[in-house]
């Protein structure tokens, strides 16, 4: 994380990012902005970051990052609640926010001629947002009833939140990106008030503009409605960084449902965190033997080889900003157990640290990675979320330039290493969801098959 | 990021769990001009050439969805589901390793009115041909093996049975079995898992040959190819395809009389409601002034009526909002919310009361100001990318919209007259004989 940082001037570079060049300055007051130039469409995203998320959150208030984009849109000292989306939709704006782990950002794609009102807008509430009671009030009940829709009521999230709870010590990865309920109901104004005080500030936020759009344009414009802002003193988050886990962690997850699940995970390093800066890498590779389209290893031997499953997946992101885990998932077929599935996922674990990866399995990943770096242009969004991503994390988003060298840089011999050393027992979280009945009169599938259902 | 997984819980996983403020609406410039013409055996092609980007998309789509499943329900995703497991004698593994290996993706998919496959590829030669060649073998020569059934088959009964601890998909099914009755649209598009058990590899394979023929396809092209190339490329992908005919229209759908409310007990701490009635339908001639005071009422996120009242007033629902969804028939006017179990009657007293002073009053001469600002100041976001430009052309195609749809979008929006939606809702929406469902929360009795 980057503290303040008192930078006397701006500066411009250019540097290729697939295609188009991209321009990054810093003002006076620390604010980052990077713009993207696309021509295809007389259109622009604006996408204001902060460096701030769920795994900035101490224990007590978790989910407040979330809370507090969701007032974010209540009202500043200019503009009363609910304002600032009629401002937008008038304007023909489609506009949102999210929140994650390691960011929390804020969006309009808009016509190019809007970008001075998205500009004015976002920097208002940067720094002049009026936080009151009675919308709080109203609006953490909307919180909670996100909660109940994304988590509660959902038995493969709820397994997912108790894996992630299971698998983490002291990382802040362990609390759910919504908030723990307890928290959420126990939250108040002030909690608020001093989260916003202590990360919304031009020296803690980087503004990606990707469009129609003149880079020497947003760069005055940016001048004229961010510049005046003033920057905080930022005290990074502490890094609470995971003990080494000492064995194998399992949690079962008994709730309503009709169909067991399994997910798993194993500790691993990321770009940020990671001693040798191939290993990341080698890791997406490896993701992608298992699970990178229809013809990896997963759906061909455990959905259509062996049909011990009806789908399977392995996933891993290089770019988080603290250590994460390689995941692993099943939903066994109708006439396998979770065992099984698990037994299946574990093969095809052993079989990456025994056997070396066949160049073919090899040649098809990196043709993906190339020929999805065009496909990844057809969308402004996703091109300035690229950016975004990285640089908030704190990683170069130049990065990102990288990103298809460096896959094609990996070898066999690189995959089994990883493998070898990440894969292991010791590090292992195991989550299983074992179903039970949705109501009287109504089985959950156990491990027969056909059965009856409800309505 | 080049690299994804394929089962949705990873997938959100890794894209960080991200929480929006609220569900994403959809919400396009000088529109492109469509080239519309026949292939030889009379399939319609809908073409955008795109240079900017080295990559072309395409997609064919059948009126093969599952009204047209008769007696068979879950026919038609059973069939869509197939295409890609096995096709000229390359079973489901060949293909998925000789798509991905040109870094291609290929899918296909089905819903009520239509089935599709697609295909999005690098536009040199050395990657386009091979691709399409698989493409065109998945639409025109499939093998449906038995094996690839059987299992395909026991997958969607998992899907569905998963599908049954989600009380919104469990509401979403019921309120169009409540809205459309005897109707072809009743019934969820998987079918029953009752249905997916009753269907043999024969009713696959009839619903292919009746269904799968060029005069029942459209097909959308966009990317860099000139016309020349967009034309060889439409007969190659339908080589393999009977010419065949068109599907016959399907029947004409009818209001429900009467209002009615079903309470369906679920294991879950929140109700969702859907209350819903036939709404209007692809080239409905009360089109325009439907879709904008919708817009106003449910169908422009935080800032419509339904959220101000459900959700910034009262705090009641994460997701509130009203849709209409033509389809070639009469499509569902949606209105959807979900609530903490014990305050859900409080919630579809608001979204009724917020229904019922719509269709009494309309929307105030500010809102419709607003709203007509939103579409047509929006109307570029709209077709700013190849794959949204795509998606016009399969709807262009798949219901005979006007060719210059696209352009004349955003005039037609601005046209319409508060008098024109008073009247169109005072005919066609009908408050006292909506259906409503309610799912969530232990059994009333």
């Amino acid at each position: 994380m980057r503290g303040f940082i008192a930078v006397m001037l701006f500066f411009g570079g250019q540097l290729a990012l697939a295609g188009s060049p991209v321009h990054e300055y810093q003002l006076d007051n620390g604010l980052k902005l990077i713009v993207k130039e696309d021509h295809r469409a007389p259109v622009m995203v604006t996408q204001v970051w902060y460096k701030v998320g769920a795994s900035y959150e101490p224990d007590g208030i978790t989910g407040i990052s979330h809370v507090l984009e969701h007032m974010m849109f209540k009202g500043t000292e200019t503009h009363p609640p609910g304002e600032f989306s009629r401002i937008i939709s008038e304007n023909g704006g489609s506009e949102n926010a999210f929140t994650s782990q390691d960011y929390t950002t804020y969006f309009q794609t808009m016509e190019k001629s809007r970008l001075p009102i998205s500009f004015e807008l976002e920097a208002d509430r940067m720094r002049r947002l009026q936080l009151q009671d009675e919308e709080f009030q109203k609006e953490i009940n909307v919180v909670m009833e996100e909660r109940r829709l994304r988590t509660e009521d959902k038995p493969t999230a709820l397994t997912h939140e108790q894996f992630q709870a299971t698998a983490y010590t002291a990382s802040s990865y362990r609390s759910p990106v919504i908030g723990w309920m307890d928290d959420l109901e126990n939250m108040n104004l002030a909690d608020l008030q001093d989260w916003y005080r202590r990360w919304y500030a031009p020296n803690n936020a980087t503004v990606v503009v990707v469009g129609d759009v003149d880079p020497n344009e947003v760069l005055a414009l940016a001048k004229k409605y961010f510049g005046p802002l003033k920057p905080e003193s930022i005290r990074p988050p502490k890094p609470r960084t995971e003990p080494p886990q000492l064995g194998k962690r399992s949690v079962v997850v008994q709730v309503p449902a009709e169909v067991p699940y399994t997910i798993m995970g194993y500790k691993v390093p990321v770009l940020r965190t990671a001693a040798e800066d191939w290993e990341p890498y080698a890791l997406e590779v490896l993701a992608g033997v298992l699970d990178g389209g229809n013809s990896a290893r997963l759906t061909t031997e455990l959905v259509r080889g062996s049909r011990i499953v009806t789908s399977a997946g392995a996933g891993y992101d290089l770019y988080s900003r603290q250590a994460d885990l390689f995941l692993l998932d099943a939903t066994p077929a109708a006439e396998h157990t979770v065992a099984e599935a698990q037994q299946a996922l574990f093969a095809q674990v052993k079989r990456l640290q025994e056997e070396p990866v066949s160049k073919e399995e090899l040649d098809r990943i990196k043709s993906q990675v190339v020929a999805s770096d065009v496909f990844e242009q057809d969308s402004i969004f996703y091109q300035g979320m690229k950016i975004g991503q990285l640089e908030t994390v704190g990683l170069d988003w130049g990065l990102a330039d990288e990103y298809v060298e460096r896959i094609n840089a990996v070898t066999p011999a690189q995959l089994q290493a990883v493998a070898r050393k990440y894969l292991v027992e010791k590090t292992l979280t195991v989550a299983v969801l074992d179903p039970l009945p949705m109501e009287s009169g109504r089985k959950p599938q156990a491990a027969a098959s056909g059965g009856g259902h409800g309505h | 990021m080049g690299i994804n997984p394929s089962t949705p819980v990873l997938r959100m996983i890794l894209q960080g769990l991200l929480l929006a403020v609220s569900l994403i609406t959809a919400t396009a410039h000088a529109a492109p001009a469509v080239q519309h013409w026949l292939t030889e055996k009379g399939a319609r092609v809908y073409f955008v050439p795109l240079t900017s980007l080295p990559m072309v998309d395409i997609n064919i789509t059948f009126a093969a969805g599952s009204a047209r499943d008769g007696e068979h329900a879950g026919a038609a995703n059973m069939t869509s589901t197939l295409l890609d497991k096995g096709a000229a004698g390359l079973g489901a593994n060949e293909i998925a390793r000789r798509i991905e290996s040109l870094g291609a993706e290929m899918s296909a998919g089905s819903a009520r009115d239509m089935a599709w496959a697609e295909l999005r590829t690098l536009s040199d030669a050395a990657h386009l041909e091979p691709a399409l060649a698989i493409l065109a073998d998945v639409v025109g020569r499939p093998d449906f093996n038995q094996q690839d059934f059987e299992r395909e088959r026991a997958r969607t009964v998992v899907g569905i049975r998963r599908s049954e601890q989600s009380p919104g998909t469990v509401a979403g099914n019921e309120i169009f079995l409540a809205t459309y009755g005897d109707h072809p649209y009743a019934p969820r598009p998987t079918g029953t898992i009752e249905d997916v058990e009753s269907i043999s590899l024969d009713t696959v394979k009839a619903f292919y040959k009746r269904y799968y023929v060029a005069r029942n396809a459209t097909i959308g092209i966009v990317g860099d190819l000139d016309r020349k190339q967009a034309t060889q490329l439409a007969e190659q992908l339908t080589a393999g395809l009977a010419a065949g005919e068109r599907a016959a229209k399907l029947p004409p759908v009818s209001v429900p009389e009467a209002a009615t409310l079903k309470r369906v007990a679920h294991p879950s701490t929140q109700s969702h409601v859907r209350m819903a009635a036939p709404g209007m339908h692809r080239g409905d001639p009360d089109y325009f002034p439907l879709y904008v005071g919708n817009h106003t009422l449910g169908g422009s996120g935080l800032v419509s009526r339904l959220s101000k009242e459900v959700r910034e007033k009262r705090g009641l629902s994460y997701s509130v909002s009203s849709y209409l969804s033509p389809m070639e028939q009469d499509g569902p006017y949606l209105f959807s919310l979900q609530t903490r179990n014990d305050q859900v009657d409080e919630a579809l007293d608001v979204m009724r009361d917020t229904l019922g002073t719509f269709v009494k009053k309309g929307p105030t001469a500010d809102e419709l100001v607003a709203s007509k600002k939103n579409i047509t100041g929006g109307y570029a976001l709209r077709i700013d990318s190849n794959a949204k430009i795509l998606s016009h052309l399969v709807m262009i195609g798949f219901y005979d919209m006007p060719l210059d749809y696209m352009a004349t979008f955003p005039a037609k929006v601005d046209a319409v007259t508060r008098e024109q939606i008073m009247d169109a809702f005072k005919r066609r929406v009908f408050p006292d004989r909506m259906q409503t469902v309610i799912v969530g929360g232990p059994a009333a009795d």
